[in-house]
């Protein structure tokens, strides 16, 4: 079904209410400019949770609304479109659905509740340098006293900073590129030997690299099978994928219509911009880009839902879509608003600086190409 | 030109050529080449020390700051062949022209072809000599493409002019010492009732707020004129007629920006030895990302093209024409190969491309220098004509 339900619907309404009247763009530039580590406002994310949008991923049974991705994705479309900045792609979808996939009942039972109401924040910690490589993963857990005991890396783990427990991809067997020996573990952040440092990044938000010398989890710590984590990482990888084009969908239909306002408005040579032809077609251009990618986000989210054969095909699709258009709708914002468009004043830069940093997010438009071939056996 | 004389020429410039390149590594001094990256920054990160002075005195005193111009005001007194000669050499060795900015690019060869006797004395010895700093007062908050639509006034005081508006995206205002500005003298005609005038930055009345851009730099300001009296004798030109005088400098401009020092700054190796040591490479040594690769190879081949249309454009001066509608050809080109170059710079170095705040264990200064440059750049195809 490519249209939304009346549910999605009603949710979207709400979403779109609640950003306008709650979060312009203004409150994130407040919370830039006070240089919170974390890179968002505990207020704001408070305010989300309060909604109920941190558990719309998860089970009813543990404290959530089971809406779905579908529903997930527009809110966080909603979220983009004012670069409203919260801990929901890291935590209600990446570590949510490790647990609600793979976790054990006590995983789901001490963790999931406090995901869904906002009480605790979860992270992915998947790659180790600076581009999504899944297939690398190299920090090593050796078995150790009936558990086991981490040693190695993280970087640029996204939420890391605010993060109460991390979702942590390790090898007990194997070597990097080996598809077997790759297993899940849930790490407190506040784990012995696991130390947290931030990542600046240009969209403020909060990164960190993590170091583990020899942290000591047990066996209980395992999410999913030992060994075998490398399909469960693909399913949770491929939901906060999804989520991350979903954002990046918000943020380049906001682009496009902050430019368009734009061109309503400014007046050159005695007439409005907007009447000129030039403009007019590098705005049907862009039109048209975003009616292409929309479609993309919409099908992948909803294989998900449906736990459809091809969902990875098309997550990689719309990442690969997202990532494209997002980048093209940020540079002609800028470029179509002039100079103010270069101020910092302005709220161009926000969008284009999100918008880079998501596109190298899990996945660039190469990686995903890449993927898509090999998935379509291209 | 028949065959012979052209050889002989040729001759001569490689022979010129080889006198430059040993000049500047002779005088360059040894420690201003790891301060490269800082002089491509912007102001605050400029230069200074006993060092920068001698380098700057050097040149001055050889008058290669501005090779082209004419000895008596400070300049080499060289052919426009052996000025550009010169100029590449600079880079060429590792080095670079101390002699930057607007008084030397842009409103020095305007008034060599527009001021007269009185200002070009007045002026272009000092611009040649490195001691004033000049900004460019064009822009206005309603008139930007549509330059021709400024309203800063300057009314006719009898001994002065009254010079009373706002100019915008003023680059360098805050350093410098002398607005070259268009104003309206004469609201009637569009086009013509601009006037070409000189205005002392000091001079009362004069207030500039400085603007922060998305690369988190200063680089331009507003620059407020109330009341501001300007001598007579610094109008440039014919009252009303100023506008031929403003696209004369705005060709200088377009001219200039194709030799911007700021798109050197970042990461400076071609974009395939970087890919090479950022993403690595396959079995047969090609960078491990073919979809990566490819639009590298594009981008370089693109490079070249404009390379050779360059040098098109060069053979085309020495013929004897100056400037033409092909600096903005030149210009437009430039400017989106370049961003290109730091799309495609800021996607090989991944996340390492993204980062903010200064350099350190995590971000090693040439990444943190072309993400600056990722930004600040976006604005080429803004300023000096929009495309
Ligand atoms: C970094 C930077 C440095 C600058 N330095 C200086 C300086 O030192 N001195 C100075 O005077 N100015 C300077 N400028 C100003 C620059 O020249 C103006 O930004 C430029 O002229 C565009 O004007 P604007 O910003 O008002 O944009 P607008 O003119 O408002 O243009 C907005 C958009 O509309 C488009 N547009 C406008 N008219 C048309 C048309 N007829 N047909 C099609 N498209 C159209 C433009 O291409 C642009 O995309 C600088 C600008 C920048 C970004």
């Amino acid at each position: 079904m490519s249209l939304l339900t009346d549910e999605q619907v009603m949710l979207r309404d709400s979403a779109r209410g609640w950003v306008k009247a709650n979060a312009p763009v203004g409150a994130f530039r407040k919370m830039r400019d006070g240089g919170n580590p974390k890179g968002f406002d505990d207020a704001t994310f408070k305010a989300i949770a309060g909604m109920g949008w941190t558990g719309v991923v998860i089970p009813e049974a543990h404290g959530g609304s089971e809406f779905g991705y579908r529903s997930i994705g527009v809110v966080l479309e909603e979220l983009g479109r004012n670069v409203v900045a919260a801990p929901l792609i890291g935590s209600a979808v990446g570590a949510a659905s490790a647990l609600a996939l793979g976790g054990t009942k006590a995983q789901k039972r001490d963790w999931l509740p406090k995901i869904a109401d906002g009480t605790a924040i979860g992270a992915l910690a998947v790659d180790e340098g600076p581009r999504h490589a899944p297939d690398r993963i190299a920090l090593a857990a050796t078995p150790k006293g009936g558990g086991y005991a981490l040693s190695g890396g993280k970087t640029f783990v996204m939420e890391g900073m605010a993060a109460d427990m991390f979702v942590v991809a390790a090898r007990t067997g194997g070597k990097a590129g080996d598809g077997t020996g790759v297993t899940l573990f849930l790490m407190p952040a506040g784990a012995r030997g696991l130390s947290r440092k931030r990542r600046e990044l240009m969209d403020s938000r909060g990164y960190a690299d993590l170091t583990f010398g020899d942290v000591e989890v047990g066996a209980d710590a395992v999410i999913g099978k030992a060994g075998e984590g490398k399909a469960l990482l693909d399913k949770v990888l491929d939901r906060t994928t999804a989520a991350v084009a979903a954002e990046q969908m918000g943020l380049a239909q906001q682009a496009f219509e902050t430019t368009i306002d734009y061109m309503k408005t400014r007046v050159q040579f005695g007439q409005l911009i907007g009447s000129f032809q030039a403009l007019q077609h590098r705005a049907a251009y862009l039109f048209t880009a975003l009616q292409l990618a929309r479609p993309t986000i919409d099908a992948a989210l909803q294989a998900i839902d449906e736990d459809a054969p091809d969902v990875s095909e098309l997550v990689s699709l719309a990442k690969a879509t997202a990532n494209d258009v997002v980048n093209y709708a940020t540079r002609e914002m800028i470029q179509l608003h002039g100079g103010i468009g270069m101020t910092d004043a302005h709220d161009a830069g926000f969008y284009i600086k999100r918008a880079r940093v998501l596109e190298a997010a899990f996945g660039n438009s190469a990686y995903h190409r890449e993927r898509y071939a090999r998935l379509i056996g291209a | 030109m028949d065959s012979l004389t052209e050889v002989d020429d040729t001759r001569r410039l490689a022979a010129f050529r080889d006198e430059a390149l040993a000049w500047i590594e002779a005088n360059f001094p040894e420690s201003l080449k790891t301060k490269l990256e800082e002089y491509f920054q912007n102001m605050p990160r400029y230069p200074d020390g006993p060092d920068w002075a001698l380098w700057k005195q050097r040149v001055r005193d050889k008058g290669w700051g501005t090779p082209g111009w004419p000895k008596e005001f400070g300049g080499g007194g060289l052919s426009t062949p052996e000025a550009r000669i010169v100029l590449q050499a600079f880079t060429d060795c590792g080095a670079f022209n101390p002699m930057t900015g607007m008084g030397t690019s842009m409103l020095g060869p305007t008034l060599l072809e527009h001021g007269n006797a009185e200002q070009k004395k007045q002026h272009l010895t000092r611009v040649s000599r490195g001691e004033v700093r000049w900004c460019q007062g064009y822009s206005e908050p309603g008139a930007g493409s549509d330059l021709a639509g400024l309203q800063t006034k300057a009314e006719d005081k009898g001994d002065h002019y009254l010079v009373n508006g706002q100019k915008i995206w003023t680059s360098g205002s805050r350093f410098a010492d002398w607005c070259f500005c268009l104003v309206r003298t004469d609201p009637r005609s569009k086009h013509d009732g601009i006037s070409f005038l000189l205005i002392d930055m000091k001079t009362p009345g004069v207030e500039v707020r400085p603007i922060r851009t998305i690369s988190g730099e200063s680089p331009f300001s507003e620059v407020f004129f109330t009341d501001v009296k300007v001598p007579k004798e610094n109008l440039v030109g014919k009252l009303n007629k100023g506008w031929t005088i403003a696209k004369r400098l705005l060709q200088f401009e377009r001219n200039a920006t194709n030799t911007n020092r700021r798109q050197l700054a970042g990461d400076t190796r071609p974009l395939n030895e970087i890919a090479r040591a950022y993403v690595g490479v396959d079995d047969q040594g090609r960078i491990a990302d073919p979809d990566l690769r490819q639009r590298i190879v594009r981008h370089m081949m693109e490079f070249r093209s404009l390379r050779l249309m360059q040098q098109r454009m060069l053979d085309e001066t020495k013929a004897g024409q100056g400037p033409s509608e092909f600096t903005s050809v030149a210009k437009n080109a430039r400017a989106r190969i370049q961003q290109e170059r730091e799309e495609l710079l800021i996607e090989i170095f991944g996340q390492q491309g993204l980062g903010w705040g200064a350099a350190g264990d995590q971000f090693k200064q040439t990444e943190i220098d072309t993400t600056r440059a990722f930004f600040s750049n976006k604005a080429m195809t803004i300023f000096s004509g929009t495309t």
